[in-house]
């Protein structure tokens, strides 16, 4: 036997040449797309413009500003309450097909995500024509009881879209909670005297409580960062919307826009704080040896109707600006009617004529980000699982990190720390299309890393050391064992990745610097600022839903066949 | 650790005298094509420590579940204290039941653990904090009455389990499975103390269980059961000293069973021997040999021996010297007292066997 074989492993080195480059590369990346301009943002917040001495004048000014402060507790209000009806809508979903014997609770819990295969602002306009003053909603009650319901009015229609679109991070978590309580809880329960809703509040509820608190804080932080959703339903007195806007009017010098992003960055930590706590304190709710999750119960006929439609006026309603949007990219005219006037192709021409390279541009800068979030993902897994590198979490907290920065700071971010860099031609970094997909792929990292973590993960180490026992390098066994093992890992964070990028408006909006350069998302948002624009915007929308929906569709397929063939080899 | 149950707080939360019975008629059950419990009868009386005894899947904790109200039998009907309890939903049965997981509820402390099941019933609020002191006194864990569940040991949980059951006062009590998830140690001493407090409490208790020690050594009377129907109904002892049938007997304890057909005053064993019968016996038909271990003895071979064969392996069990006997086809078992300097036989060697046919057992399946 030789030496090598049996030097036991202790003696081995912690990581090679080759590792600790690819780490140190992995780390000036980071630092300089991620860790730069957050930090840029920090410090104008916190510097006195023109002498860098460090000053809280920055923000005790915007806090003396009134429209600040307006913005502010109406950024709260909107989170706040989306968060309170997205629950409303998520609830009784959840409860309904987890709990008793539902038919087509799969179809329920399926359709339940797709709100999120939209753009919540390209959905906004859509819900404006359904449930606006004018909408369809509002003339038949018109026509019929003689009211108006000003659903979509100020703050309140910022937090209808909002709820409509994001509840299911909601749905989806508290399902999971609920799936997870041991049927013999609640049969402890019911055996001790308690029964209906006491039952439900005194123990299901609870227990799932974690689940439901991970979903509703991840809500809360969306909507407090979103940025185009109220610009186009008008709502300009948020804070989101006033970074943007006082960076792209009073310009890039202004600290209110970096106060504002403080403050963004400041309510995702403490909501991300709030979200990981809550899992962690979660671990109560898995089931115990013996159980079996809740019991479904059957449904008397009374319950079953009043389930039913339940179910189905809440479907309806998180539907409705899908199918509105459908009816606009094939509407000739709709306005003050019920139903567009009439039917045609023709927004769907003139958006493959005249802007298809809205759409060009979305699928290469998607690519281009989850390609580098999948290379970086891959990398930074293998570091941290296989290699005992000095600091090898802190790349994973790192990039883990990007969650918490809201798009418009990294957008804001990116706008100062590039445009002093110039390239050869004398333009500014900052403008160069790459740069959107730089942030794209920052933003989208957290996701990608956790697909190839997780995929890296399932393999054994000693598939590795046989490959290295017959004499493969290191860095061969990566590419001819690793690799290949991952790939189904890796491609589902791939698409997941161009999925959710191809729609990212937030860090776009500020990046974009001419239309030739826009992804469809920013296309999305310039044709629905006008009327004239709406049709070839929903023909877009439309366009981006099937998109994302095919990639989502596709990223299932391949983590279910990739589990197929890890379930033959075992 | 904690001594036994405490006089006082045993006296608090006593049901003697309103201990209830149960009566089980002819239930069944079944799942899909799956019979599940078939024609089950049962009569367990007031204050008594019945055991549901049998292999898993027999059905032991799908009718203990049924008692409950967590399944719905098919036909037949469940009563308890002379009531027919079957059209209740569970909680309005007031019947204790200690799950095998325990299911403690990790959002509430022990003390809102114990006191759940006494708010439910809406008692008064000095009520509810008495009663839980009572329960958590007689399982000695009033000290830990603030704590989580999670921080707590196996067996902590398990009496937490019990004191919540027990502060109701239940008619019935079931335990189903309790000392599954506990070690082998701790199982012996928590089954004399879950002894020791329904004695003290008067309950009627059922407990399930697959163990036998564990039946024989907490209850006093066992029904054994096999795929759904119940085999037998008694006490540890008759069980065992008069099992009903082969399956009874292989259950409890180690059994020797030798098929063979009785022919003129004799046993002609299967592949052996035929075996002189006392006078009188008349083995019923289709009926085989069963013996306990201990009731035959080996000795050399004489010209004159009847059953002989020869020593498979042996086992050193501590107080006996169990030897595996090759006769025939079949394989016997025999336990030798291990007293002084034994004489042992090695294996390979012939030997004879001596079992006395008069106090041997005649079973069908």
């Amino acid at each position: 036997m030789s030496a090598t074989l049996s030097r036991p492993r202790a003696g081995r080195r912690a990581f090679t040449p080759g590792q600790a480059a690819l780490a140190i590369a992995i780390a000036l990346f980071l630092a300089a797309f991620l860790i730069l301009p957050v930090a840029t943002v920090m410090y104008v917040a916190f510097t006195e413009p023109g002498s860098g001495a460090f000053t809280l004048v920055n923000v005790w000014d915007a806090f003396r500003t009134e429209l600040f402060v307006r913005s502010f507790l109406n950024s709260l209000y909107v989170s706040a309450a989306t968060v309170l009806l997205a629950s409303l809508f998520a609830l009784p979903l959840a409860y309904i097909t987890v709990r008793f014997h539902f038919r087509g609770a799969l179809l329920i819990q399926t359709l339940g995500f797709l709100p999120l295969i939209m753009p919540p602002f390209a959905g906004a306009v859509a819900m404006q024509l359904l449930f606006g003053r004018n909408g369809t909603v509002n003339l038949l009650l018109g026509d019929w009881a003689g009211i108006n319901i000003p659903f979509m009015e100020g703050l309140n229609g910022v937090v209808f879209v909002q709820a409509v679109h994001y509840f299911p991070f909601i749905l989806v978590n508290l399902s999971a909670a609920l799936r997870n309580i041991d049927s013999a809880m609640e049969e402890a329960a019911q055996n001790l005297g308690s029964s209906g809703f006491r039952l439900f509040r005194r123990i299901v509820f609870p227990l799932a409580l974690p689940g439901y608190v991970a979903g509703a804080s991840l809500v809360f932080v969306k909507v407090f960062d979103d940025l185009a959703t109220p610009l186009l339903l008008n709502v300009k007195e948020m804070l989101a919307p006033q970074a943007y806007l006082r960076i792209t009017s009073i310009g890039l010098a202004d600290p209110m826009g970096y106060v504002i992003s403080v403050v963004l960055i400041v309510v995702s930590v403490l909501a991300m704080w709030l979200s990981a706590r809550a899992i962690r304190r979660g671990d109560y709710a898995t089931v115990q040896r013996g159980g079996g999750g809740l019991a479904r119960r059957r449904l008397g006929p009374g319950q079953a109707a009043l389930a039913y439609g339940t179910v189905g006026l809440i479907l309806a309603l998180v539907l409705a600006p899908h199918l509105g949007l459908l009816l606009l990219s094939l509407a000739t005219i709709w306005s003050f009617s019920p139903l567009p006037d009439g039917f045609t192709l023709a927004h769907y021409a003139r958006v493959f004529s005249d802007s298809s390279a809205y759409i060009w541009n979305t699928v290469t800068y998607a690519s281009l980000a989850a390609l580098i979030d999948v290379v970086l993902g891959t990398a930074i897994a293998y570091l941290v699982l296989r290699t005992r590198l000095v600091g090898r979490e802190w790349l994973d907290w790192t990039a883990s990190a990007a969650l918490a920065v809201p798009g418009v700071v990294l957008g804001i971010g990116y706008l100062r720390s590039f445009y002093g860099v110039t390239l050869p031609d004398g333009r500014p970094l900052a403008s160069l299309w790459l740069v959107i997909v730089l942030a794209l792929a920052i933003r989208r990292l957290p996701y990608a890393l956790r697909a190839c973590h997780a995929a890296l993960q399932q393999i054994s180490v000693s598939l590795e050391e046989a490959a290295e026992n017959l004499g493969a390098s290191k860095g061969r066994t990566v590419r001819r064992i690793v690799v290949p093992l991952m790939a189904g890992g890796i491609l589902a964070g791939f698409i997941s990745s161009f999925a959710t990028a191809a729609v990212e408006l937030s860090a776009t909006l500020m990046l974009v610097q001419s239309n030739a350069d826009a992804p469809l998302a920013y296309g999305l948002y310039v044709f629905m600022q006008s009327a004239a624009g709406r049709g070839p915007g929903a023909a877009l929308g439309v366009i981006a839903v099937i998109l994302v929906g095919a990639c989502t569709f596709l990223s299932h397929l391949v983590i279910e066949r990739s589990q197929r063939t890890r379930g033959r080899q075992a | 650790m904690t001594p036994g149950p405490r006089e006082e707080e045993a006296a608090a939360l006593s049901v003697a005298g309103q201990a209830a019975g149960v009566r089980i008629e002819g239930v069944n059950l079944s799942y899909g094509s799956n019979h599940v419990l078939k024609d089950v009868e049962l009569e367990i009386r007031p204050g008594e420590f019945f055991a549901f005894l049998g292999p898993s899947g027999c059905g032991k904790t799908t009718l203990l579940r049924l008692i409950a109200g967590f399944n719905q039998a098919d036909t037949g009907r469940v009563l308890v204290g002379g009531r027919d309890i079957s059209a209740l939903p569970p909680w309005k049965r007031d019947i204790g039941m200690v799950f095998q997981s325990y299911a403690l509820w990790p959002h509430l402390s022990v003390r809102q653990n114990v006191a759940f099941g006494l708010e439910e019933r809406r008692l008064p609020r000095a009520e509810i904090a008495a009663r839980v002191e009572q329960a958590l006194g007689l399982v000695g864990l009033a000290h830990l009455a603030d704590r989580r569940p999670a921080a707590l040991s196996g067996g902590q949980q398990q009496r937490v389990a019990v004191a919540r059951t027990i502060a109701i006062r239940p008619r019935l009590l079931l335990l189903d499975e309790p000392l599954s998830n506990l070690d082998a140690k701790l199982r012996v001493q928590v089954r004399r103390e879950l002894r020791d407090l329904q004695r003290s409490l008067g309950m009627t208790a059922i407990f399930v269980t697959h163990d036998q020690e564990e039946a024989n050594t907490v209850c006093d009377r066992i029904a054994v059961f096999r795929e759904g129907s119940v085999q037998q109904v008694d006490t540890p002892m008759a069980l065992y000293a008069r099992p009903a049938n082969l399956f009874v007997a292989g259950f409890l304890g180690s059994a020797n069973i030798l098929a063979g057909t009785p022919r003129e005053g004799r046993f002609a064993v299967e592949g052996g021997p035929a075996l002189p019968l006392p006078a009188g016996l008349r083995p019923p038909p289709g009926a085989r040999l069963m013996f306990r271990p201990q009731d035959a003895s080996l000795a050399p071979p004489r010209p004159d021996s009847l059953l002989t064969g020869t020593v498979a392996h042996r086992e050193f069990l501590g107080p006996v010297l169990r030897y595996g006997v090759r006769v025939g086809e079949a394989e016997v078992l025999v336990d030798m007292p291990f007293s002084g300097v034994p004489r042992l036989h090695e294996v390979g060697d012939t030997v004879a066997i001596t079992v006395d046919l008069g106090s041997a057992h005649w079973l069908t399946e």
